[in-house]
């Protein structure tokens, strides 16, 4: 089995079916819960879960509550005195004074050149540096992957500088007319951010690929090019996968680098902006961000909720990211 | 820009790209021979190292060099900045801060992971289960600040109240609090967050360690009549130390970093204010690019220890 994730052994992040006919064998943690009362360890295990939901929960009935229900009591009354309306999501989506469209459009702008174009860059360096000869291959490599601890606040300044005024000979990137409107500073940053964690991810995947199937197709005459095309790619799905998923939670969710690189302009900014805004100016009107939450949340979750299987593998490496 | 222009845009940024990587992948496809293989490393290699020496590597010197001079660029300070980061009252409030949200955050998410994991551990809903404390993870951090605005929202005693916890307050009789105003404890409500968001992440990675310990073990220690707590102290804990040892410094890192829940929950106002906020801050609103500079190199020295400690357990990990 391959797995995308350098950091973790195949089998740690499956759990193990027991074989069948047999009965499940005891792991330490439901051997050391028989110990406590196991009553005890279920009412535990509840109060946790229902902990870490209600807040959501919370929110998500006050986003289907007529506005002034959120704004004069508790949405816990939904219990004792239902009352159930769609307008807060009609308000938020088809009035002309609503924002929320707007930015939805530029975070999916934002989100899908960010996630593709460092995903495709990482894919053909990781192939260079995995199979490939060439002088200071190792010591290159090893200096991709160190800059994985650089944290991008270190970055911001200068790289804002770049964009606004670069050098006479290359194009301005931010202000006034500056290509794609501005998108252009937003995708290369997150690209820029990503890639050393995505050539390593990559790298240590395509490692795992049998030299041989490489060496053959050599044999065979193949050059690098019909090799990485028709060999690798292929079999690179699972990594790109988690890599792509982890990715677009990463610039789906992302508030700081779109903030000083759109800086408030409603052409470009993101939803999180938009949100996070509203949470300042708004903050009491509480049916317009409850709504507004839930169509910002509701992508990534269902992405999230779908393609866990990938994600979870790449969640340790990728968790340094940022 | 209407939404068409911006999906035009985007469509011609992203076939542009296709475009330039087909252009390299066709010049270089009929290269054979040795030094052809270096040109086509060189192709392959070109975009991602030009991106990240321009994007990474000269912005991260640049900054440590800024750290040194004064707003303008026009003069060396010395330790200056550093200096306003150590002795302003402001300023040290931050630091406290901070380091009460790497105390924490950490030890809080990674103690409520592991004890989840343990419990739910070959339960009959224990899919659903971990699904639940892993959700939050998928949210962004100031939809989270949203969420939990709603939780603590605050109205007057004699008012009714829409805050989940303010609510609760009422109903036995106390009277209502401002948990994102009332200093110094507002911090820790918003830490609070934090631990939310985290506690999915140790959670996942605990429990598939404590799936990954051998059984022999778990029967022998039965067998010598250990079992309940011991077993989890002397069997469990000791043989996941090092997947509990990447938790605990990989959400330190994104601790350390944590800026969107401060930004959205109280605008660093009420003495909330931590070291990412902050770098923000005098970085790009208040226009102290010098101090801003100061500490976004602070936060580097900071993580890089961490980051550096944390591969190294990680690859330790991965050989087992």
């Amino acid at each position: 089995m391959s797995t995308s994730t350098p950091a973790v052994t195949p089998g740690l992040l499956e759990s193990p079916t027991p074989p069948e006919g047999t009965a499940p064998p005891r792991s330490a943690a439901s051997a050391a819960r028989s110990g406590l009362s196991s009553r005890l360890a279920s009412a535990a295990a509840i109060v946790i879960a229902v902990l870490w939901t209600i807040p959501t929960f919370g929110l998500f009935v006050s986003s289907f509550r007529p506005e002034a229900d959120v704004k004069g009591n508790g949405w816990w009354n939904i219990f004792t005195n239902p009352s159930f309306s769609l307008e807060n999501y009609r308000t938020i989506f088809t009035d002309p004074d609503s924002d929320l469209p707007r930015f939805l459009v530029n975070t999916i702008v934002i989100t899908l050149p960010a996630v593709i174009i460092p995903i495709t860059l990482a894919v053909l360096a990781a192939y260079a540096f995995a199979w490939m000869d060439f002088k200071g291959r190792d010591t290159l490599f090893v200096a991709v992957f160190a800059l994985q601890i650089v944290p991008i606040q270190v970055t911001l300044i200068p790289l804002l500088r770049l964009y606004t005024r670069p050098p006479e000979w290359l194009p301005k990137l931010a202000g006034e007319g500056a290509p794609g409107g501005g998108f252009y500073t937003i995708w290369l940053s997150h690209t820029i951010f990503a890639l050393p964690l995505a050539v390593f991810l990559m790298h240590n995947f395509m490692r795992e690929i049998p030299g041989e199937l490489v060496e053959s197709a050599r044999v065979d005459g193949a050059g690098h090019v019909q090799i990485f095309t028709r060999i690798m790619l292929p079999l690179m799905t699972p990594a790109i996968a988690a890599f792509g998923i982890f990715q677009f939670l990463w610039v789906w969710n992302d508030l700081l680098v779109a903030l000083v690189f759109a800086g408030g302009q409603s052409d470009i900014a993101p939803l999180t902006y938009w949100l996070g805004s509203l949470a300042g100016t708004r903050g009491e009107d509480w049916q317009v961000l409850s709504a507004g939450a839930f169509v910002s949340l509701v992508i990534p979750l269902i992405v999230f909720l779908s393609l866990q299987r990938f994600f979870v593998r790449g969640l340790l490496a990728g968790s340094v990211k940022g | 820009m209407t939404t068409s222009e911006k999906l035009v845009q985007m469509a011609i940024a992203i076939v542009l790209f296709f475009g330039v990587m087909a252009v390299i992948l066709l010049l270089t496809q009929r290269l054979r021979s040795r030094a052809g293989e270096r040109v086509q490393a060189a192709a392959f290699l070109a975009p991602t190292l030009l991106l990240i020496a321009v994007g990474l590597l000269y912005p991260a010197v640049k900054t440590i060099y800024l750290s040194f001079r004064n707003n303008a660029d026009s003069a060396w300070v010395g330790f200056a900045n550093y200096e306003k980061i150590f002795t302003n009252a402001d300023q040290l409030q931050t630091l406290r801060n901070t380091a009460l949200w790497v105390v924490l955050v950490p030890a809080v998410s990674t103690a409520v992971g592991l004890i989840y994991a343990v419990l739910v551990d070959r339960s009959r809903f224990e899919r659903f289960a971990k699904a639940l404390i892993f959700l939050p993870m998928a949210i962004s951090l100031v939809g989270a600040s949203i969420i939990w605005k709603f939780v603590y929202a605050y109205k007057d005693s004699s008012q009714e109240q829409i805050g989940l916890l303010n609510g609760i307050l009422k109903a036995v009789g106390l009277p209502t609090y401002n948990f994102l105003l009332e200093e110094p404890w507002n911090t820790l409500f918003l830490i609070v967050i934090l631990i939310w968001v985290q506690a999915g992440f140790a959670m996942t990675i605990l429990s598939a360690s404590i799936k990954a310990i051998p059984e022999d073990i778990i029967e022998a220690a039965r067998l010598d009549g250990v079992s309940g707590l011991q077993l989890f102290r002397h069997i469990t804990v000791p043989s996941i130390r090092p997947s509990l040892i990447v938790v605990l410094t990989t959400i330190s890192i994104s601790t350390l970093k944590v800026f969107d829940i401060v930004r959205s929950a109280t605008g660093g106002q009420f003495g909330t204010k931590v070291l990412a906020y902050e770098f923000y801050v005098q970085s790009f609103r208040t226009l102290n690019p010098a101090l801003g500079a100061a500490l976004a190199t602070l936060i580097f020295v900071l993580v890089s220890p961490i980051v550096i400690y944390n591969i190294r357990q990680m690859r330790r990990l991965e050989a087992r």
